[in-house]
């Protein structure tokens, strides 16, 4: 007997999917688990609807990790969606599955790859905000759908829909108006990405400060926060910034 | 920026619209793309093998030769692709390295391949993955030892210019195989090291009675006897002593070094026992010190290539053998413990205390169970029987890393012996090769001579005496000749393969003596016919002698200052080719030579005066006359570059 169950323990570890059992001759009583990973192995690679109920699978089963992948809308959808060219989505396409072979980002992934532009700071609070502004549907992944499209906006809209955006980013829980504190998290994280060797040294009260002369432009009715309409006004009239909103047009 | 990433370049450009609410002064101004042209597919022809990929993706790395404009010059036009002349599987890694920004080494690929590809692309080698990094860095390692012991040998095989004698007897000493002295000296030590030990062991035998005496051993019995014979290999091992102290280059290292200790020690005990000579009270120690006479035996091991690599083995498996003693003496005091405690009740125990159960674990744990002692309670035998069986656990655990380490280096030295072994081959090779490239040059400069000589005549009576050359081939046959030119001198080959045979060509040449001069400068005397002079089949100096003649500007008969060697076989030679070309039998004297020169001459004037026309003109020694002329044509023997005779002061017009 206990020679016949390790055999049957040996056999066992040779037939991964355990679907002849040695003994019996017999398939295995099926058990759900089984029955789900062979029913979604058979599956090929889902589209963007299957999407959801693919990460909820692969965050419970981490067999299904390894075979999970994410494909994009057509070229042609995409093109409508947003103001990209064809090549110039080709273009993106081709350096965003570089990176990313499973066709989505998560957060671990968006920081890494951020991270290496500023080499000498640290980026990940900053990369971490941006992920939240790109990911619209916040569910913990950035596809490609996504990421152009945020692209699109930054990149190809108007310099209100970019006001916009960048609004966005800035309200860190999205409810319509930004407070110092949100405002303080971004400005140290974009102090951050500094490093420590600046010329001046970084001091520690200089993201105050600049939260401060921030609200004082923007606030318009002092009230502590920063809605949509006074920040578009505020920075409407803000030459500097209008001009700065130019630069992305010519970046792809 | 890993280059992987610069893909997403434009992303974090557009992130940066975070920052421009915030910002308090205005940006600067971006660049501009000028000639925002399309990414574009370029083509790259490795060896007929079709790479495509993005301009961009090569454009990663702009300090390599695909990433700068370097690659231009390998544009070929005709066909719009870059082309490349390389191994094709190399080069499949070297464009994964722009495309993934890792660099990989192929397990199969050769070391000094791969490392001649990289360097040709521009890429250093130290960016290698950490994925095939060790792989790497362990080959190259071991190309790096062979080159070492190639350079090693080397440089041991010239002949050092001038050694100092003390540097000689301290490489005699080191390497016994290079000269002979140094083996004889090699192996009279070993003798006397054997005699020593011998007479060591002899001593000590009981060796027959003498009448109203108990047995004594031999070494009191003809004790004058091995005091002598000690007394000689003493002073052989004091003067080998002092002589390596002397010839050392370091006599502090030397001193410190392992083998003159164990020299020392080996001789010390004779002197100081001529010291304390039949002292009563230190005598004891005197017997101790006779002990450290064994020592010698260790002298074996500068004979002994096995001694040392087990010598050396031991010294690199000091931690595995430290692991070894020190789990033994646990398990030793465990059991030695537990068997004391064990034995205490049983009557006229042996196990009279701890360390006396030492001996009887350690006698079992080793399973050589002498049966001195014994345990005899029940307790005791069983944990006697657990002692053994641990023993046989605990002993053979340390033994097979030791035995693995002793045959890595083992095979290390095999492996050293076996390259040096095929360095002899493996040099003649190389020496082969490098006469064959000149010999070529012979060939061709001989044939290149006759080829224009019977172009000129017209005759196509004669066959081509050589093998056709490639453009390649005779381009370079040319710069040598040029070479030769420009220095005066030339090639001198001992070849004694490139015999002379008798040809058929009836023409022969003769030019002025200067020509003569000049063509036995640069001419090449190697290949005389083996039959005739052996002597000069290789003779490097001949060239230092040619040279040396150009002082000597008139020479009535140029053959006079040469060597006599060279002289008989240029006679010969030209005796041969005299015979050749249907002259009247000549003696084979100097100025009968000259003479039926002359009368050679005139029938084959015709023919000669055409091949010399190209150099008749008398121009100094050192310069080439003109353009692509070759010495005068050779002499008939078809192998010779011998310019055959020179008469007196010849002109020979153009016709």
């Amino acid at each position: 007997m206990r020679g016949q169950s390790r055999k049957e323990s040996l056999s066992d570890s040779r037939d991964l999917d355990g679907s002849y059992d040695q003994l019996t001759g017999h398939p295995p009583g099926p058990t759900k688990k089984a029955l789900k990973q062979r029913f979604l192995k058979l599956l090929p690679c889902c589209g963007p609807q299957a999407l959801p109920s693919v990460s909820e699978n692969s965050v419970e089963d981490e067999f299904e990790l390894s075979t999970v992948c994410h494909r994009p809308e057509g070229l042609e959808q995409l093109q409508e969606q947003t103001k990209f060219t064809r090549k110039e989505l080709q273009v993106l396409y081709r350096g965003f599955k570089n990176e990313c072979p499973s066709g989505i980002v998560n957060e671990e992934n968006f920081k890494q790859i951020y991270s290496q532009f500023f080499p000498q700071g640290d980026s990940s609070t900053y990369a971490t905000f941006l992920f939240n502004a790109f990911d619209t549907n916040h569910d913990g992944s950035v596809s490609f759908e996504d990421f152009v499209a945020g692209l699109s906006v930054i990149l190809r809209g108007t310099t209100d829909d970019r006001l916009n955006w960048a609004f966005n980013l800035y309200d860190l829980n999205k409810d319509g108006c930004i407070t110092k504190e949100e405002m303080l998290d971004i400005m140290k994280s974009i102090y951050d990405m500094m490093g420590k060797y600046t010329y001046p040294a970084l001091r520690e009260e200089a993201p105050r400060e600049h939260v401060e002369s921030f609200f004082q432009k923007m606030d318009r009715n002092k009230d502590g926060v920063v809605t949509i309409e006074e920040f578009i006004e505020s920075c409407q009239k803000d030459e500097n910034i209008m001009r700065s909103m130019q630069l992305f047009d010519n970046v792809i | 920026m890993a280059a992987g990433v610069a893909a997403w370049l434009p992303f974090a450009r557009a992130a940066a619209i975070g920052w421009m609410p915030v910002a308090n002064c205005p940006m600067p101004l971006a660049p501009a793309d000028k000639n925002k042209r399309q990414d574009e597919l370029i083509v790259l022809n490795v060896s007929g093998r079709r790479f495509q990929t993005w301009r961009t993706t090569l454009e990663r790395y702009p300090d390599t030769l695909l990433g700068s404009t370097e690659k231009e010059f390998f544009f070929n036009e005709d066909t719009k692709e870059y082309f490349f002349d390389r191994d094709p599987e190399v080069f499949r890694c070297v464009l994964n390295f722009y495309r993934t920004g890792k660099l990989h080494y192929p397990r199969y690929e050769c070391i000094s391949a791969y490392d001649d590809e990289l360097a040709f692309y521009g890429i250093l080698p130290e960016i290698i993955g950490d994925c095939c990094y060790e792989e790497y860095k362990d080959r190259k390692r071991e190309n790096a030892e062979r080159l070492m012991d190639d350079n090693d040998s080397e440089n041991n095989q010239e002949s050092m210019p001038s050694l100092s004698f003390r540097q000689t007897m301290w490489r005699a000493f080191e390497n016994p195989h290079t000269s002979t002295l140094a083996l004889v000296f090699y192996y009279v030590t070993g003798f006397f090291i054997a005699v020593s030990v011998i007479t060591n062991v002899v001593e000590t035998v009981p060796c027959g009675t003498v009448p109203g005496s108990k047995e004594l051993p031999c070494g009191e019995r003809y004790s004058v006897a091995f005091f002598c014979l000690d007394t000689a290999c003493v002073m052989i091992f004091t003067v080998e002593y002092l002589l390596r102290l002397f010839a050392a280059p370091s006599r502090y290292r030397f001193i410190r070094s392992v083998m003159s200790i164990i020299d020392v020690v080996a001789i010390m005990p004779y002197y100081i026992g001529l010291v304390m000579t039949n002292n009563e009270d230190v005598s004891g120690a005197f017997v101790t010190l006779r002990v450290f006479r064994v020592f010698r035996i260790f002298k074996f091991s500068r004979h002994s290539q096995g001694l040392r690599i087990l010598g050396y083995t031991l010294k690199s498996c000091a931690s595995e053998l430290g692991f070894l003693l020190f789990s033994l003496t646990m398990a030793i005091i465990i059991f030695a413990t537990v068997m004391f405690y064990a034995e205490k009740g049983s009557s006229a125990s042996k196990f009279t205390s701890i360390p006396a159960s030492f001996w009887y674990t350690i006698v079992t744990m080793t399973t050589l169970g002498y049966g001195d002692m014994v345990p005899k309670t029940i307790a005791g035998k069983i944990f006697g029987s657990i002692c053994s069986l641990s023993g046989v656990l605990v002993i053979a655990l340390p033994v097979p890393v030791i035995v693995s380490n002793f045959s890595r280096i083992y095979h290390q030295n095999q492996r050293a012996d076996k390259r040096r072994a095929q360095k002899k081959a493996r040099l003649a090779r190389i020496r082969v090769a490098k006469t064959g490239s000149s010999n070529a040059y012979l060939h061709s400069k001989r044939n290149g001579l006759l080829n224009e000589a019977l172009e000129l005549l017209g005759t196509p009576e004669e066959e081509n005496m050589g093998k056709t050359t490639s453009l390649i081939e005779s381009q370079h046959h040319h710069l040598l000749h040029c070479l030769e030119k420009t220095t005066g001198l030339s090639y001198l080959v001992d070849d004694p393969l490139l015999s002379v045979r008798t040809s058929t060509i009836k023409n022969h040449e003769f030019i002025d003596e200067q020509m003569f001069e000049q063509n036995c400068m640069e001419s090449s005397m190697q290949n005389y016919p083996s039959t005739r002079s052996p002597s000069l089949s290789s003779h490097p100096g001949l060239t230092t002698t040619c040279c040396s003649r150009r002082s000597k500007k008139t020479t009535h008969l140029p053959n006079s200052n040469l060597p006599a060697t060279r002289l008989r076989s240029m006679q010969e030679l030209s005796t041969i080719h005299i015979q050749g070309s249907e002259q009247p039998s000549l003696t084979t004297s100097r100025s009968s030579l000259n003479l039926k020169a002359d009368d050679g001459l005139r029938p084959n004037c015709k023919t000669s005066q055409i091949t010399t026309a190209i150099i008749s003109i008398p121009t100094p020694p050192a310069l080439t006359p003109e353009g692509e002329s070759r010495p005068p044509p050779a002499s008939p023997g078809p192998n010779t570059n011998i310019p055959s005779i020179a008469s007196n002061v010849v002109k020979v017009s153009a016709l």
